[in-house]
C-alpha cells in the first residue's frame, strides 16, 4: 500500500514536471510581447522590466530559474498586473473556484448516486422514468446553456417574487453559491445517474442480494449494505475524470455568473498573455488534477477490498 | 472392446440440424440493433443531420452571410407581410404656452399609423420644463422601473412632438416622455403609451433588397411578402435554417471526424502496447498517463498560434489537432485492454503456431475483435467533441465570427435570450438533438455487440 502510494506520487511529480516543462516553452514560442501595453514604454524602462521579470536572460537559464523557484513553491511575478505575485493570485481565486467545485462535486455525487438507484429500485415505474427523462436533459444540453437558463430562471424568480431571493450573479455568502455549483454538478450528476442505475440494476438481480433476502434482513439494510455499497464502486472510478471535467465546466460557469474564481482569471490571462498566471495557474490544475486522480484510486481500492494496489 | 461397439454410421445422415442460419458477428450485431427501437430512430436521426448538413445547403438556397436588414432578429413565427408606404419628412408640432400644473405630458398619442419605417408621437406641453425626453421599452414599465432605452429629447417646453426612426422592429413597445428642467433632471412623473407596430417598407427600400422587381409594380397600401425564413433570422439578419446548415458542418466535422482520427490512433497506439506487453507496455501507457494529463485549452491555444491564427478568427483546424493529439489516450487503453485479454486467446495461440506473422496476427486477429469495443467507444467520443467544440466557440477560442457553427450560434444567441429566444433555442436545440443521438446510438451498440451482455437478458 505504502509503496504504491509513493509509486504512484512520484508517478505524479514527473506528470507535473512535464507538463511544467511543456507549458513553459510553448510560451516562451508564443508569438505576442507581454510587455507591448498600450501605454509607451521607454528602452530604458523596458529593460528594467525585462531584468525585473528575468526576460533578458537565455531562454535555457531562465527554465531553469523558473524551475528552482517553482519546486520551493514560487510561481514568480504576474507580467501584466504589476507587482503582484502568482502565488498570491492563486490564493485569492483559488478557494473561490474550489467551494464552488467541491459545492458542485458534492451535489452530483450525492444526487447521481441518489437518482440512480432510485431509478433502478423503481425500474420502469414513475420515478425511473422521470428521472431518466431528466437525465437525458442533462446529458444532451451544453453546460453554458444551463448556466444561462440558470440565470434566467433567478430574474424571473426574483421578479415574481417582489424581492432578491438568491441573487443572480456575484460572489459572497452561501446563497451565491447554491444555483452555479447546480449548475455546474447538473451534467456530471446526470452522467452518474446513468451509470449507478446500469450498476444497480446489476446488483439488484445478483444471488447475494437474493440470499439476503431470503435470509430475512430488512429491506434498509439490504438497500445500504448489500445493494449501495456494491453500486457504488464504477461510480467511485470516473469521480477522477468527473472532477477535471468539473474543472473546465467552471471556466463558463464563472463567466456567467460573474465569480471571480481561478477559471475565469486563467482566461483572462490567456486573453493578456501573462505567461506568469498561465504558467503558474496551468502548473496549478495540473498537480491538483494529478493529486485528485491519485486519490481516487487510493479510494476505490478502500472501498473495494477486491481491488488490490500493486 | 470388440468391434461390435463400434457401428459404422452412412454419411448421408445429418448429424446436426440446423434450425436457424449461422450468423456472423456483425450480422448477429445489426439484428439485434435493428430491435431497438431507440437506437435504431437515433441511428437515422443521425442519418438525417448529416443529410441536413451537406445536402441541405443544395435545396435551401439561401447565403448564410447574406444581411436581410429589415427582419433581423426575427422569430420563425414573425409575419411577412410589409405594407408598402411613403415616407415624407415631419416637421413636427408646435404647442401653444403650457396651462395648469401637471408634472406628466398629458395625452400623448400617436400620429398616423406606426409603423418599422417610422412612429410619431405627440403630447401636450408641460408648465416650467425646458424640453422633454422620449425613452423607448420593449416590456411594460412599471412604477420605479427605468423607462427604458433613451431614444432622444426635444428642446423648449413647446416642442411636444417626436419623430422615432430608430431600428424599428415589428412589435410591441412602450414609449415614455419625461419633462426636464433647467439643470437637465427629469420631473418625477412620466406619460407612457404602447404602441404596436406594423411592418412596413418603402418601394424604394423593396427594390433595394429584392423583395419586388420594379418600383412602380406596387402602390402605397399595397401589402408585399418579404422573403421567408422558417427559422427565423439573427441578430443581423442572417437566415437561421442556412446558418444552421453551415454550422451543421463545422460541428460535425469536428464531432466525427476528430473522434474518428483519434479513435484509430488509439487502436494503434493500444494495440502495440498489449501486444508486446512488459516493458515496451510499461513506457507506452505512462505516456499515455501524461498526455491524459495535459490541459486542453493551453494545447488549444498553442495550436492557433502554431498555424498562424490570431486571436478572435476561427481555429478549426487547430481544434481537430488539439483533440486528436490530446484525446487517443482513453481509446488507446481500452484497446489495450482487450488486447491483452485476446492475446491468451485459443484461436490467437493457434494462428501462432501456424506460424502467422506478427503484423498478420495483430491486423487479422486481433484488431478485428476489438471493433466492437472501439465502435461503442468511438459513438460515445462524437458527442463529447460536439460538447468541446460548442464549449470553445462559446468561449471565443474556436470558431469565431463570421464563420457560423452551432457553438459560436448560442454563443451570439445567449445575449439576446430574453427578447428573441429563437437564436438560442434553435442551435442549442441542434447540439442536444445531434448528443442524445449519439449517445442512445452508443447504448445500443453496447447491448448488440458487447458479448457479456448476450446471455444476460
Amino acid at each position: 500500500m505504502t509503496r504504491y502510494v509513493l509509486w504512484r506520487l512520484l508517478q505524479g511529480v514527473i506528470t507535473v514536471w512535464f507538463i511544467a516543462t511543456v507549458t513553459f516553452f510553448v510560451m516562451h514560442n508564443l508569438p505576442g510581447d507581454p510587455l507591448a501595453d498600450d501605454k509607451a514604454v521607454s528602452e530604458k524602462i523596458r529593460a528594467n522590466l525585462e531584468e525585473k521579470l528575468g526576460l533578458d536572460k537565455p531562454v535555457v537559464e531562465q527554465y531553469f530559474i523558473y524551475m528552482r523557484n517553482m519546486v520551493q513553491g514560487d510561481f514568480g511575478l504576474s507580467f501584466v498586473h504589476e507587482n503582484r505575485r502568482v502565488n498570491e493570485i492563486i490564493r485569492d481565486h483559488f478557494p473561490v473556484s474550489a467551494i464552488l467545485g467541491i459545492l458542485a462535486i458534492v451535489i452530483a455525487g450525492f444526487g447521481g448516486i441518489l437518482w440512480g438507484a432510485l431509478t433502478a429500485l423503481y425500474r420502469n415505474r414513475w420515478p425511473d422514468i422521470v428521472i431518466i427523462l431528466l437525465v437525458i436533459l442533462g446529458i444532451s444540453v451544453p453546460s453554458f446553456v444551463f448556466a444561462t437558463v440558470g440565470q434566467l430562471v433567478l430574474v424571473t424568480m426574483n421578479n415574481l417574487a417582489g424581492f432578491e431571493v438568491l441573487p443572480v450573479a456575484g460572489w459572497g455568502t452561501v446563497a451565491h453559491m447554491l444555483i452555479p455549483a447546480l449548475v455546474l454538478g447538473l451534467g456530471t450528476m446526470a452522467f452518474l445517474t446513468r451509470l449507478m442505475r446500469t450498476s444497480m440494476l446489476e446488483i439488484v438481480s445478483s444471488d447475494f442480494v437474493r440470499t439476503a433476502k431470503a435470509k430475512g434482513v430488512p429491506m434498509a439494510q439490504i438497500f445500504s449494505r448489500h445493494q449501495l455499497r456494491n453500486a457504488v464502486l464504477p461510480v467511485v472510478t470516473v469521480l477522477g475524470p468527473s472532477i477535471a471535467g468539473i474543472t473546465t465546466g467552471g471556466f463558463v460557469v464563472e463567466n456567467v455568473f460573474g465569480i471571480p474564481g481561478l477559471g475565469r482569471y486563467f482566461v483572462l490571462a490567456v486573453q493578456q498573455n501573462d505567461y506568469g498566471v498561465i504558467m503558474g495557474t496551468t502548473v496549478f490544475y495540473g498537480a491538483f488534477l494529478v493529486l485528485m486522480v491519485i486519490l481516487v484510486d487510493i479510494l476505490y481500492a478502500v472501498i473495494d477490498p477486491r481491488v488490490r494496489l500493486e | 472392446m470388440s468391434d461390435l461397439s463400434f457401428k459404422p454410421i452412412s454419411l448421408d445422415t445429418d448429424i446436426e440440424e440446423r434450425s436457424r442460419p449461422s450468423l456472423s458477428y456483425w450480422q448477429d450485431a445489426w439484428i439485434r440493433l435493428r430491435a431497438n427501437k431507440r437506437a435504431f430512430t437515433s441511428l437515422f436521426v443521425i442519418l438525417g443531420m448529416l443529410v441536413f448538413a451537406c445536402a441541405g445547403p443544395l435545396v435551401w438556397r439561401i447565403d448564410p452571410d447574406a444581411q436581410d436588414l429589415d427582419q433581423t432578429s426575427k422569430p420563425p413565427w414573425g409575419d411577412r407581410n410589409a405594407l408598402v408606404q411613403t415616407y415624407e419628412p415631419w416637421v413636427g408640432v408646435v404647442s401653444g404656452e403650457p396651462q395648469g400644473d401637471n408634472l406628466a405630458p398629458q395625452s400623448l398619442e400617436l400620429v398616423g399609423n406606426a409603423t418599422t419605417t417610422n412612429v410619431r408621437l405627440v403630447w401636450g406641453p408641460v408648465p416650467n420644463s425646458k424640453g422633454y425626453r422620449i425613452f423607448r421599452q420593449i416590456i411594460e414599465p412599471r412604477p420605479g422601473d427605468p423607462l427604458g432605452l433613451p431614444i432622444g429629447e426635444t428642446k423648449g417646453s413647446t416642442s411636444v412632438s417626436f419623430e422615432d426612426r430608430l431600428d424599428i422592429k415589428p412589435k410591441s413597445y412602450w414609449y415614455s416622455v419625461v419633462a426636464f428642467n433647467e439643470e437637465g433632471e427629469d420631473f418625477p412623473e412620466a406619460a407612457t403609451i404602447k404602441v404596436d407596430v406594423a411592418f412596413s417598407t418603402t418601394a424604394a427600400n423593396a427594390v433595394e433588397r429584392g423583395y419586388i422587381k420594379d418600383q412602380n409594380s406596387v402602390s402605397v397600401g399595397d401589402t408585399i411578402k418579404v422573403p421567408l425564413h422558417p427559422l427565423g433570422t439573427d441578430y443581423l439578419g442572417r437566415d437561421m435554417l442556412a446558418r444552421l446548415m453551415e454550422g451543421a458542418r463545422i460541428s460535425l466535422f469536428i464531432g466525427i471526424v476528430a473522434p474518428f482520427l483519434f479513435v484509430i490512433a488509439g487502436v494503434m497506439y493500444g494495440s502495440i502496447a498489449g501486444f508486446f506487453g512488459r516493458n515496451i507496455d510499461h513506457i507506452l501507457m505512462r505516456f499515455a498517463d501524461f498526455v491524459i494529463a495535459l490541459p486542453f485549452l493551453l494545447f488549444m491555444i498553442l495550436f492557433k498560434l502554431l498555424f498562424g491564427i490570431g486571436p478572435g478568427e476561427s481555429g478549426i483546424l487547430p481544434m481537430l489537432v488539439a483533440l486528436v493529439l490530446l484525446s487517443w489516450p482513453g481509446a488507446a487503453r481500452l484497446v489495450r485492454g482487450e488486447i491483452l485479454q485476446i492475446r491468451e486467446e485459443g484461436y490467437v495461440e493457434a494462428s501462432r503456431l501456424l506460424g502467422t506473422k506478427t503484423s498478420r496476427l495483430i491486423l487479422r486477429h486481433m484488431i478485428p475483435n476489438t471493433m466492437g469495443v472501439v465502435l461503442v467507444t468511438f459513438t460515445f467520443a462524437v458527442p463529447s467533441a460536439i460538447f468541446t467544440e460548442a464549449f470553445l466557440s462559446f468561449i471565443g477560442m474556436g470558431v469565431t465570427a463570421p464563420t457560423a457553427s452551432w457553438g459560436s450560434m448560442c454563443n451570439d444567441g445567449i445575449k439576446t435570450m430574453e427578447s428573441t429566444p429563437h437564436e438560442l433555442i434553435f442551435p442549442a436545440l441542434f447540439i442536444s438533438v445531434t448528443v442524445l443521438a449519439f449517445n442512445f446510438l452508443g447504448d445500443g451498440l453496447r447491448d448488440a455487440l458487447d458479448a457479456r451482455m448476450r446471455y444476460g437478458e
